[in-house]
């Protein structure tokens, strides 16, 4: 059997996604038993690859970078899982939609707030423009599948990839689909 | 009091001919999603979660009030009422600002079980991310207008069980909000009791307990059960 192509992508998130998928411990020797992981922030690799059979991406659309990061990937993979809820709702990301548009949260953050030398960092070509609204996944390219959870527990993850190695496109449903936190409290 | 005879997917069922569709299916184990429901409280009928196929050509109607009839063939579960309830549900996440992940009430929150019971796990509608307030004046409860969903459970309860009516209605359509008094700050309300009813009767993290951190509040909704049931049947003792 072909060897899967796998692949975890960090836009406009926490990393707690990526902490989480962490959190599979001893079952990512499994995985690494059928398939091998050829991009990730968790690794040093620089260029995102072509021929990719499933990528998991955390976080929402927030800068120039993660839309043409985003793109990229879409061409690029079989199947597109939208990892966690930032990437699925635009979570705590899009919390500054509110405020209509980039520039009044710069302003509060970096001018009125700032202890001392007060300015927007900007630097182009260095530091990516914020977008004005940010988006979760979907709204800028198809996406084949939906993992919520803020993070989604590694569990949900496993019964999400255990899919993805058996030739499917995932699909969760019941309590793998609360968004939020998945601990009862 | 008469009784009648109605199928409810496909189970006949009998009832007294004052229920609502909602009662009897329940009482038959037939459950039916609502939001804005509370039993013991009047009935709303404003979050259309409850939507059965009721009566000639499967009109669709909200279970919590339409009452039973003789002979109703009532269907609770079908494709298009599931595509309903996903979309009534869309629709409240859109028009609010829902985030889950940072909510007092994540993990006992009533909208955020019912998303996952429907089968929502992305919203194929935009967000719209309105600028909305978060009054903090009162001493012991908040209310953060971001996740209210508009259901009026706190209206009812103040109104119904506690009789101060401190909380209303104001505006209509997506600039409707619920208020304190004559829209007054929460801690200026000469009416409100601080009872904590309305906290207890909000199904998401609209209204809070102050100083409950992100998935930490519980609502106490059993003490306003409780109080329910003491005053309508007059059982104190459960």
């Amino acid at each position: 059997m072909e060897r899967l192509r796998v692949a975890t992508v960090w836009l406009g998130g926490c990393s707690g996604c990526h902490m989480s998928f962490l959190d599979l411990d001893e079952w990512l020797i499994d995985l690494a038993a059928f398939a091998d992981i050829v991009f990730t922030p968790v690794m040093d690799i620089k260029e995102y690859p072509g021929n990719v059979d499933a990528v998991l991406i955390e976080g929402a659309v927030a800068n120039e970078d993660n839309l043409e990061m985003l793109l990229k990937v879409r061409e690029r993979t079989k199947v597109l899982i939208s990892f966690g809820d930032c990437a699925v709702t635009g979570n705590v990301t899009a919390l500054r939609n509110p405020h209509g548009t980039a520039l009044p949260v710069l302003e509060r953050g970096y001018l009125e707030l700032a202890d001392d030398t007060p300015q927007i960092p900007s630097e182009e070509g260095i530091i990516p423009r914020l977008l004005d609204r940010v988006v979760p996944l979907h709204k800028v390219v198809k996406v084949d599948a939906y993992m919520p959870g803020c993070p989604p527990p590694a569990d949900r993850i496993r019964r999400c990839l255990e899919q993805v190695l058996a030739g499917q496109v995932p699909v969760l449903a019941g309590p793998d689909i609360k968004f939020g936190t998945g601990r009862t409290v | 009091m008469t009784a009648v005879t109605l199928t409810i997917d496909g189970k006949l069922v009998t009832a007294r001919a004052d229920e609502t569709i909602l009662q009897a299916a329940r009482a038959n184990g037939i459950p039916i999603p609502t939001l804005c429901h509370v039993d013991g409280l009047s009935a709303h009928g404003g979050c259309r979660l409850c939507l059965v196929e009721a009566g000639p050509g499967g009109r669709l109607q909200p279970a919590c009030v339409i009452k039973v009839a003789e002979g109703q063939d009532v269907r609770t579960d079908t494709a298009k009422l599931r595509e309903y309830r996903k979309l009534i549900l869309e629709l409240l996440f859109a028009e609010g600002n829902h985030v889950c992940a940072v909510c007092v009430a994540n993990g006992n929150c009533e909208l955020q079980d019912a998303a996952a019971a429907a089968g929502m796990d992305h919203l194929t509608l935009d967000y719209t991310h309105p600028r909305r307030e978060v009054d903090l004046s009162h001493d012991r409860f908040g209310v953060d207008h971001n996740r209210c969903i508009l259901c009026t459970r706190c209206v009812r309860a103040c109104d119904e069980l506690e009789g101060a009516h401190t909380w209303d209605m104001s505006g209509r359509g997506a600039n409707s909000k619920v208020i304190t008094d004559l829209n007054q700050p929460w801690g200026e309300s000469a009416t409100c009791t601080s009872c904590g009813k309305c906290f207890m009767a909000c199904p998401t993290g609209a209204i809070f307990r102050k100083g409950a951190t992100v998935a930490e509040m519980d609502h106490g909704r059993a003490k306003l059960d409780f109080l329910i049931t003491a005053r309508g049947r007059k059982q104190w003792n459960v």
